[in-house]
């Protein structure tokens, strides 16, 4: 749900429900490397609630767009580190089993 | 004499280039870390976490990608910048155990792994258990609650979750008998996990209410309405589910004493409830990095040496009879700060911790592999990312 104003699309609020730091810390992290975002921030207002505001600032582009660039940034950043991370479990575990082999030998 | 002067001009080489080596180790030029052109003292706020005697300090990372723009550094990470900077380096894999390097990412992103992993990947664990006989001294709930706690290796992304109206079924609902019985005058009984037998069928336990309506059905009304036996999926054909561990006390039974029971477990997520995190513990530290700022030599290295539990520094004879302290094994480093603790020694001796390498450890329960783990966890933060995409248009 996006909380702003439609005379100016630059500044608005996200209240995203059942999430918590574990996105909203993630996203604020790629929102402030964005160099159109001149202020964002995240808070829960209570703890027994599961919901995060996200508040985004930006130089001028709605900040709808800037969010919704800077989930597709984590995305693109998580695959690549998933890509990574597979391709390093497989080297270790070739790796391993050619010295496995070895010992057998 | 055009050699003396050569030895002469090789002797003031040697000493300098030991010079340039200690520089080199001491301070800043540090080769995997990319060359920004910010002055090196505010390079090393950026990129390290200082510890002093007292406490920590620069605990906070500078996020902000204008935050440099007066001294005309641009701070923003773009993707290609971050895909030519990340690296994964796996230390140890075994069955339930993983450590790997993490280098080039934000401690947000590490963190968000983390917790994903302890809190928001599903597993099976025992929810309901039906008490048919309990003798033994060991509380109903309280018996109930170990059972919930015991680790079943069983694949979870195989199995739905059950929403309040579901009636329990073959996907959603994995159902185990327990039945011992200490006869009298034998030895006190220990229940073991292996006791938990996997039910394919469903429950066996028939409805109370159905009982005397059952003769005229032809099939009595369980607990459970399974369509067909779990064991005809190919997953579980070759290998029964079961838990994890066959050697974890349940408990203890005396002579004459008899539990008799049966145990439903369901898909469930960490938050929920421990029982359903598919890691004994998930977590991560700093690379440590400890760095002498001068020479330590002779009794002071040994000093130097004795004082760190963890055996950080070594001893290197650098001839003539002299020794020099080496810092041999920064990794092992605690930050215990025992090598800082006496007067003056923070002169000496730079502790601090790289603030993009994490050295991530994973520890299964045993549902799944740890590396399989780490990938579904990821993958729930693009989930994620990607319902607030989908939300936005
Ligand atoms: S902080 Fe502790 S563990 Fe680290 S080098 Fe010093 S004494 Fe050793």
């Amino acid at each position: 749900m996006e909380h702003g104003s439609f005379e100016d699309q630059s500044k608005a609020t996200f209240s995203l429900t059942d999430e918590d730091h574990t996105l909203a810390n993630a996203v604020r992290f790629t929102l402030n490397q964005d160099p159109r975002v001149t202020f964002c921030g995240y808070s829960i207002p209570h703890p027994s609630d599961a919901r995060v505001n996200i508040r985004v600032q930006t130089t001028g582009d709605p900040a709808r767009e800037v969010f919704n660039d800077s989930c597709q940034d984590l995305m693109l950043i998580c695959e690549h580190v998933r890509g990574t991370f597979d391709q390093a479990v497989l080297k270790f575990k070739t790796g391993k089993g050619l010295s496995a082999m070895d010992i057998k030998k | 004499m055009g050699t003396a002067t050569e030895n002469e001009s090789m002797d003031s080489e040697g000493t300098s280039t030991q010079e340039e080596t200690f520089t080199k180790v001491s301070v800043w030029d540090l080769p995997d870390l990319p060359k920004g052109k910010l002055p090196p003292h505010i390079e090393l706020q950026r990129t390290r976490v200082l510890c002093g005697s007292l406490a920590p300090t620069n605990t906070e990372n500078v996020n902000y990608s204008g935050a440099y723009a007066a001294m005309g550094v641009d701070n923003s990470v773009r993707f290609e910048q971050f895909r030519d900077n990340f690296k994964v380096e796996i230390v140890r894999l075994e069955e339930d155990e993983l450590e790997f390097d993490m280098i080039g990412i934000d401690p947000s992103l590490a963190n968000a792994f983390r917790r994903i992993l302890i809190a928001e990947l599903p597993t099976m664990a025992i929810e309901k258990v039906l008490i048919a006989n309990n003798t033994s001294i060991i509380q109903d709930e309280v018996l109930a609650h170990r059972l919930g706690l015991i680790p079943i290796k069983v694949d979870p992304r195989l199995f739905e979750y059950m929403s309040e109206n579901d009636v329990p079924n073959e996907k959603n609902t994995i159902v185990f008998k327990l039945h011992v019985r200490c006869t009298k005058g034998s030895d006190r009984l220990r229940v073991l996990s292996s006791e938990l037998k996997w039910l394919p069928n469903g429950s066996e336990l028939i409805l109370g209410t159905e009982h005397s309506a059952s003769s005229s059905s032809a099939k009595p009304k369980t607990y459970t309405s399974f369509s067909c036996s779990q064991d005809t999926r190919p997953e579980f054909s070759d290998e029964p589910i079961a838990p994890k561990d066959a050697d974890i006390i349940v408990a203890k039974l005396g002579p004459g004493q008899e539990i008799e029971l049966e145990a439903h477990a369901v898909k469930g997520m960490g938050k929920t409830h421990a029982k359903w995190s598919p890691v004994a513990t998930a977590w991560y530290r700093m690379l440590p990095e400890v760095l002498l700022l001068r020479d330590i030599e002779d009794d002071e290295a040994e000093a130097l040496v004795k004082k760190c539990p963890l055996k950080v520094f070594d001893i290197e004879d650098i001839g003539k009879g002299k020794k020099r302290a080496t810092v041999a094994r920064p990794r092992a480093c605690t930050l215990c700060r025992e090598c800082i603790r006496e007067e003056g020694w923070d002169k000496n001796v730079a502790l601090r911790r790289v603030n993009d390498h994490f050295i991530f450890t994973i520890e299964s329960t045993g549902a799944l592999p740890p590396e399989v783990l780490f990938t579904e966890a990821v993958k729930i933060l693009e989930e994620k990312c990607e319902r607030v995409i989908t939300e936005l248009s």
